[in-house]
């Protein structure tokens, strides 16, 4: 039984992850190689709060906050560049993350931080992400029906045009960098009270290219795509393990053949076969 | 209504823009004309910031308006459309006209995130492609209709935004005769009806038809400027076109 709280937790939390990464690229347009960042920044950030004595609650919303104010300064680092570049910009920001945490005393430097405290129990952590996973999946829904999705959408495929329609472009980009990174900051939080130990590698760049992965699998800006293909790709580990050895290989590569036969994903196949789009 | 002082800019070594003076008074339709090259497109981009200029100033009624970025100029009823149509392509034509009309709403992003009424916008939207004569295609995506209907969807989008001032960037190329007469009527209304309006064409009978003032633009530089008649009797204008393209003067 543990085992399945587990691997269901984890799942909710890559839906987490996968859905605040397709706020960013789905639906706004804006490349994102380094989302392994925000979780660890969300980690850390809650990781130290709960150490220093804080309830748990609290440490995951500083954490949230730390992510977010990170991805916020990422958003105006897309405005100052161009699509094809701002996949190096954020690529860099994952690597900063890493190389900065790896030297830091303060942050336990290679050992990480350890005996975080953990308030709830295997199945507390599971309804805590699961919740997170719905409050995001619910909040996607909304954002593709809101005016701000609309928006999202004229910036995704026009950024000229946007603004010559008085489409404030820099506002929106932050805007979803805030809203992607702060949820995965969230994830993070959780993610640290749960293990009680958290090191730099799990949020390297291999982490970054499987959350990656989980949103074009799924169908890059369709929200029931992105949740599917993140569910599916923790499962795929968990009955393979020898994924386990390969991750960066068969990722990337799953990622390219998606991207060769069916740049929309599972939500394109879905649509090809029944004629429905997935919201 | 619009002042442009001393603007310039060079690309490389082109001076694309060398030191033009221009002033639009509310109310008009003035015709900004020239040759292939002349430096027309990037004026208006000068114009509503699309470019930075390397100098000189804009102002917008009575207001420096230079360093403003172009979505707030957008919002202030300054509005481009250009030259090569850049429809939103995976929306239907309709969702391309709604974004516009609401403009209001997408002002601030915390607040379109909480609005989801598409109601007016969408009304707005349909009454504009009604009267553009495009409402057959509202439901079509926009990278499946032809340029007309790209040419007149962009229109559309600009006046959802109620402009006050409005720059249209060649929006006759691309049509046949009677669409393009047809258009050139609809501007001269919009004009009546109260929005300013500067054209950039390279079809000179619609042009002359309609405008009631002339600017000719050469090598990135004023050449001529006056009632179309007049401007276009000037031999200057008639060989700065020459050297260009001989068929347009014949033409008008
Ligand atoms: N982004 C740019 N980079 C380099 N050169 C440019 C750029 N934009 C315009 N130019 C050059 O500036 C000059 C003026 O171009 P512009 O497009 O403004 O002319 P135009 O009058 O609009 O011409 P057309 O009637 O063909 O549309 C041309 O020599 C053009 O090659
Ligand atoms: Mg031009």
């Amino acid at each position: 039984m543990d085992y399945y709280l587990s691997v269901a937790t984890f799942a909710a939390l890559n839906v987490i992850l996968a859905l605040g990464l397709n706020l960013i690229s789905g639906f706004c347009g804006q490349v994102s190689l380094g989302h392994a960042a925000f979780y660890g920044l969300g980690a850390y950030g809650a990781a130290l709060c709960s150490v220093a004595g804080l309830p748990m609650g609290l440490s995951v919303a500083v954490g949230m906050m730390v992510a977010g104010a990170f991805g916020i300064l990422t958003g105006f680092a897309a405005l100052r560049v161009r699509e094809d570049f701002l996949a190096i910009v954020t690529m860099g920001v994952g690597f900063l993350f890493l190389g900065a945490v790896r030297k830091q005393a303060w942050l336990g430097a290679e050992m990480g931080i350890a005996k975080i405290p953990s308030p709830l129990d295997k199945w507390g952590y599971a309804m805590l992400a699961i919740g997170g996973a719905v409050a995001l999946l619910l909040l996607s829904l909304h954002v593709r029906r809101s005016w701000m999705g609309r928006a999202f959408g004229a910036v995704a495929q026009d950024e000229d045009a946007a603004r010559s329609i008085g489409i404030d472009v820099s506002g929106y980009k932050i805007a979803a960098f805030f809203i992607g990174t702060a949820a995965a900051g969230l994830a993070g939080g959780i993610y640290a009270h749960m293990t009680q130990l958290i090191v730099p590698d799990a949020f390297n760049f291999v982490q970054s290219v499987t959350i990656l992965a989980m949103v074009v699998v799924g169908g890059i800006g369709s929200t029931l795509g992105v949740v599917a293909g993140a569910v599916l790709l923790t499962l795929m580990p968990e009955m393979f393990r020898f994924i386990n050895d390969y991750k960066l290989l068969v990722y990337g590569g799953l990622l390219l053949a998606v991207m060769r036969f069916s740049p929309e994903g599972l939500a394109g196949l879905v649509h090809r076969w029944t004629g429905r789009r997935l919201a | 209504m619009l002042e442009g002082r001393d603007l310039s800019i060079a690309f490389g070594g082109v001076r694309a823009v060398a030191g033009v003076n221009l002033r639009v008074e509310r109310g008009e339709l003035a015709g900004l004309i020239g040759p292939n090259g002349a430096g027309k497109t990037t004026l208006l981009r000068l114009l509503t910031g699309v470019l930075a200029p390397d100098s000189g100033s804009v102002r917008f009624e009575g207001r420096d308006v230079t360093q403003m970025p172009i979505h707030r100029r957008a919002q202030l009823g300054f509005v481009l459309t250009h030259q090569i149509v850049r429809p939103f392509r995976d929306m239907t034509v309709l969702d391309n006209v709604m974004v516009a009309a609401a403009t209001q709403v997408t002002l601030r992003p915390w607040r379109a995130l909480v609005s989801v009424d598409t109601r007016p916008a969408r009304l707005r939207a349909q009454a504009l492609l009604a009267r553009l004569g495009i409402a057959d295609a509202a439901d079509k995506p926009a990278r499946s209709v032809p340029l007309g209907y790209l040419k007149r969807m962009q229109v559309a989008r600009a006046l959802a935004l109620e402009p006050r001032l409005l720059m249209l960037d060649e929006p006759l190329a691309g049509l046949n005769y009677t669409e393009a007469a047809r258009f050139a009527d609809l501007i001269a209304q919009l004009n009546a009806e109260g929005i300013t309006i500067v054209l950039v064409e390279h079809n000179l009978g619609e042009v002359t038809r309609i405008a009631r003032r002339l600017l000719v633009l050469h090598n990135g530089a004023v050449l001529a400027e006056g009632v179309p008649r007049d401007v276009m009797a000037r031999h200057d204008v008639r060989d700065a076109y020459l050297g260009a393209d001989q068929d347009a003067v014949a033409h008008a």
